[in-house]
């Protein structure tokens, strides 16, 4: 019984501490360590650009990682945390850019090229099915068109008799 | 008519790779900029590396002064020391930050290479750094007589980046008493 309590106490123990980078950072609970786990993965190394501080091991990304630690320490919301990063370093350091004049076309430009291609696509198939009106000349030559075509179709009917025939004839020899 | 709208996805192909074709090789993607321009510069409390001297903000004020990130570790500092060395022989204020260095170092450092600085604040754990957002020495911040960050530059000083800040150096007003 104390061993399997034991053993339950190492591995909440181990559970409530944040590893990054083989530095540990103690949590008294799984909420606030799974909120600097997000955060560390959500903010990025003003440094080591394409890492974000939980894969970077750059100094500065270590030293914001112990600032993150320290402020959430100090009972601050995620929103403050991320708000005193970017005071200092930029919107940068956010992956999760906010909604703001010069992230507009950032935002918003996937959903206005889709936009843009849906009234193409539709433009593009309703052109096709317009009604098609043939001038007198057209017309003339269409008729010519479709009299040489029953010219062709009969004539190749009755070369299909005439073989069948003369199959047959041959069949009755 | 139906034709034409054929043109389209060409014209936006053309708008965006002329767009984004532009944007290559002109900016450097290692410089970000600083939210802290046109701000206060940060407050502090911190020793003098040279004297045993308490330093805060408010020493930086008076005249213009470029503020200097640098470290005995950083490779690009020492590159970029002589030309520090050049333009406080012209008059120009220095002030060192010494970055996640060691006090004593630092002072042969600048017993060996010459010493720009009218003071250097020690900032051994990189405290005023994360204040100011230093990613990387050497940075100089561009500091006004009011004590407000004016420009930022990351990397080394050199003749051609000095040619490029000197209209904003030369702008930058001297605090007057009483204002």
């Amino acid at each position: 019984m104390k061993i399997i309590l034991a053993l339950t106490l190492c591995i909440l123990a181990s559970a409530s501490n944040a590893v990054v980078d083989g530095h540990k950072y103690p949590f008294d609970n799984n909420v606030d360590k799974e909120r600097f786990e997000v955060l560390a993965e959500e903010l990025r190394c003003p440094k080591c650009q394409n890492q974000n501080l939980a894969d970077s091991n750059a100094p500065v990304a270590s030293d914001l990682r112990d600032k993150v630690y320290e402020l959430m320490i100090e009972g601050q919301s995620d929103d403050e945390i991320v708000g005193y990063l970017v005071d200092r370093y930029g919107d940068f350091v956010r992956y999760n850019p906010p909604v703001q004049k010069n992230t507009f076309f950032l935002w918003f430009a996937p959903g206005v090229m889709v936009f843009i291609a849906f009234i193409m696509i539709i433009s593009l198939t309703r052109g096709k099915k317009k009604d098609v009106t043939l001038s007198e000349e057209e017309q003339k030559k269409l008729a010519k068109l479709q009299a040489a075509r029953k010219q062709n179709d009969s004539n190749l009917q009755k070369d299909r008799t005439d073989s069948s025939v003369e199959t047959s004839e041959k069949h009755d020899s | 008519m139906n034709r034409l709208m054929l043109f389209i996805p060409l014209a936006i192909f053309a708008v965006m790779a002329a767009f984004l074709g532009g944007g290559i090789g002109r900016e450097d993607k290692d410089v970000l900029p600083s939210p802290l321009i046109d701000k206060p510069f940060p407050q502090f409390i911190l020793q003098q590396v040279e004297a045993e001297k308490q330093l805060t903000q408010t020493d930086l004020q008076g005249k213009p002064m470029l503020v200097n990130v640098w470290a005995t570790w950083c490779p690009t500092c020492k590159a970029e020391h002589q030309f520090l060395n050049t333009l406080a022989a012209q008059g120009v204020r220095i002030i060192g930050i010494n970055y996640k260095d060691d006090d004593e170092e630092a002072k042969v450092w600048l017993r060996d290479y010459g010493n720009p600085y009218e003071f250097n604040i020690s900032d051994p754990k990189g405290k005023l750094g994360l204040e100011l957002g230093v990613y990387g020495a050497p940075e100089t911040f561009f500091v006004d007589g009011d004590g407000i960050i004016r420009a930022k530059h990351v990397g080394d000083l050199n003749q051609r980046i000095w040619d490029k800040y000197k209209g904003v150096f030369d702008k930058m007003k001297t605090h007057v008493e009483g204002e």
